[in-house]
């Protein structure tokens, strides 16, 4: 088993090398002249010069790339280009805080509705509610969130008037309040993943329901709740968790078009401002992070599915 | 090269095919979805030719009108009739999502048989970058290379899309291609003495179809998904293309006072990824059977 996590962290390790890589080849070299893109086309050469000299991209490639890499353990990006050239970590960092509270909440909505759903299915394999479960969830599942952000919205905020139309909230609001405002966004995640995690929960219900262990304890004579609540479901669950924390990178990707659409300051927000003002800096950091979040929590999650799962654990430790 | 057993297998494996076909037509789902993609088709093809009014430029004088009998579906705040608009809206969408796919298609089938079938250092190399590209939501990796690029045009789209797809595409048939390299007709064809990309591309690449065709109708329903929300976020389509996901950008502030101008292509988007999605999973379904 040590062997297996040490082997997973580091594939995870190389994963994050060729991330930062990758980052920084799409956001910070791929733009070209710095400079000038900053500047525009009327500034003068020495002027580009001077600046390109300044925000030391006149040096080589490879040596930016390490003199940049090096400040990341310590949550160093460099400064914003952007006006008044913050530090990017004090942009990112209450975005990021942000991202987490709406996430955290889509997440403990789907769970269990994701969860229930897919019992239910799976407990009626082929009549019309897993039909309908299966169908509904994936249809759900391929809509963009947006357009799903926007359905909600009509119906509950403008036409109903029950939930706020942003997820911003005013300064000093209290934590109730905040949930308020969060419940849009998240349920317009939550419907993107509940087929998902509909579909993980009914195939392990399927397997466990067709397992000899199941057999067995109805041959025993167990009664069929009994059968399902101890054995069918206890087998299914815990699995289905780990495997529905991989979806997190969907999530994340998510987070993009609601925070536009709620207008809520999230790290999806922030990236895609400093896109629109080509803040090169601000833009590597934002999805420098969001990658960085999922291949560690992918990871958490594998562990914790090896862990969980008698097969992986024992063929790792061979 | 040819064999006496040949003919008789090309009619087995076109029953075989002529079999799948009844089964797909057979399924309720494919055909909703179909006449659903059927119908989109048709409104791009046609484009303006059907629409009650033009869906770019002409003006009605009714700005901002409701729903009624003259504008099925209202007029925007600058008097464009929405129905025309999102008849037309169908025409980019089916034009850019396809094309990334197919691109994503042949680069990520010809990776997938070349990293299948030599296994090796590269094998690892590509798996390793794939995990890493992976990581990155596919919205903020397009955005990102458009901001870098600083250009926003259709093709920019077209390519950032498929660069993303194919190493996705190229996993799945490397696995399949994995799966076959091992068996007997491969051995055969290079005991044969048959160059490698021979019998990569005419030898394995025929029995690899299948997946192949599954995850291409997969990815077509997220090269929709992507397109749209692109656009929607401003870095896809621009105005004054009548594309669904612009018009929403363009809209949605005013929700509360025109809904109709959002709702509506709304559900001409979610239409569409519905109906794609019914069809690839009859697709799926019939092909994995």
């Amino acid at each position: 088993m040590g062997r297996y996590i040490a082997k997973r962290v580091g594939l995870a390790l190389v994963t994050l090398v060729l991330l930062s890589m990758i980052v920084f080849a799409a956001a910070q070299l791929l733009p070209g002249d710095l400079g000038r893109s900053v500047l525009g086309r009327d500034a003068s050469a020495e002027a580009v010069a001077e600046y390109n000299h300044a925000h030391g991209t006149d040096r080589s490639a490879v040596v930016q790339y390490l003199d940049w890499a090096s400040g990341l353990p310590r949550a160093d990006f460099g400064k914003s280009l952007v006006p008044p050239e913050e530090p990017v970590w004090d942009v990112i960092r209450p975005a990021l805080l942000n991202s987490l509270k709406l996430a955290v909440y889509a997440f403990l909505l789907v769970v269990p509705f994701g969860i229930l759903g897919g019992i239910l299915s799976g407990l009626r394999v082929g009549k019309a509610t897993d039909r309908g479960i299966t169908v509904v969830g994936l249809s759900l599942a391929v809509v963009p969130e947006f357009v799903t952000g926007l359905v909600l919205i009509l119906v509950f905020s403008i036409w109903a008037g029950w939930l706020p139309v942003t997820a911003q909230w005013e300064p000093g609001a209290g934590p109730l309040d905040q949930v308020k405002h969060l419940t849009l966004p998240a349920i317009a995640l939550t419907l993107v993943l509940f087929g998902y995690v509909a579909r993980i929960t009914r195939a392990g219900v399927v397997e466990a329901l067709e397992a000899d262990y199941t057999r067995t304890a109805f041959l025993k004579g167990l009664p069929r709740k009994t059968v399902i609540r101890r054995h069918v479901l206890r087998n299914a669950i815990l699995p289905t968790i780990a495997v529905v924390a991989t979806q997190v990178g969907y999530l994340l990707g998510g987070l993009v078009a609601i925070e536009l659409l709620f207008n809520y300051r999230g790290i999806g927000l922030t990236t895609l401002e400093a896109a629109q003002l080509r803040d090169y800096t601000v833009l590597s950091a934002g999805v420098l992070v969001i990658g960085f979040t999922y291949v560690v929590v992918t990871l958490i999650a594998d562990i914790i599915s090896a862990l969980l799962n008698p097969r992986i654990r024992f063929e790792a430790s061979e | 090269m040819t064999s006496f057993a040949e003919p008789a297998a090309r009619s087995e494996s076109s029953v075989a095919r002529r079999e799948r076909l009844r089964l797909l037509v057979r399924s309720p789902s494919f055909i909703v979805g179909a006449v659903v993609i059927l119908f989109w088709i048709t409104c791009a093809v046609l484009g303006d030719r059907i629409t009650p009014y033009d869906p770019r430029f002409d003006q009605t004088p009714e700005i901002g009108a409701a729903p009624s009998w003259q504008h099925l579906f209202g007029t925007d705040r600058l008097g464009r009739d929405v129905f025309s608009r999102v008849l037309a809206g169908s025409r980019d969408i089916l034009l850019i999502a396809p094309l990334a796919t197919l691109l994503a298609t042949l680069i990520g089938t010809t990776l997938g048989l070349i990293t299948g079938y030599f296994k090796g250092i590269a094998d690892d190399t590509i798996s390793r970058v794939v995990d890493a590209l992976l990581a990155i939501p596919l919205i903020l990796l397009a955005v990102t290379v458009v901001a870098a690029l600083g250009s926003r045009s259709t093709w920019t789209v077209i390519i950032v899309i498929a660069a993303v797809f194919s190493p996705i595409i190229a996993r799945t048939v490397r696995a399949a291609v994995l799966g076959e390299a091992d068996l007997d007709y491969v051995e055969a064809a290079r005991l044969r003495g048959e160059q490698s990309p021979y019998v990569m591309f005419s030898e394995v690449l025929p029995n690899v179809m299948p997946p192949i065709l599954v995850e291409a109708t997969i990815r077509l329903g997220y090269a929709i998904f992507a397109v749209a929300t692109l656009s929607f976020i401003g870095f896809g389509l621009q105005p004054p293309s009548p594309d669904w996901a612009v018009q929403i950008a363009d809209n949605y502030q005013d929700l509360a006072f025109e809904w109709w101008t959002v709702l509506f292509p709304a559900m001409a988007i979610a239409s569409l990824v519905v109906a794609v999605n019914l069809v690839s999973d009859s697709v799926q379904q019939v092909l994995e059977r």
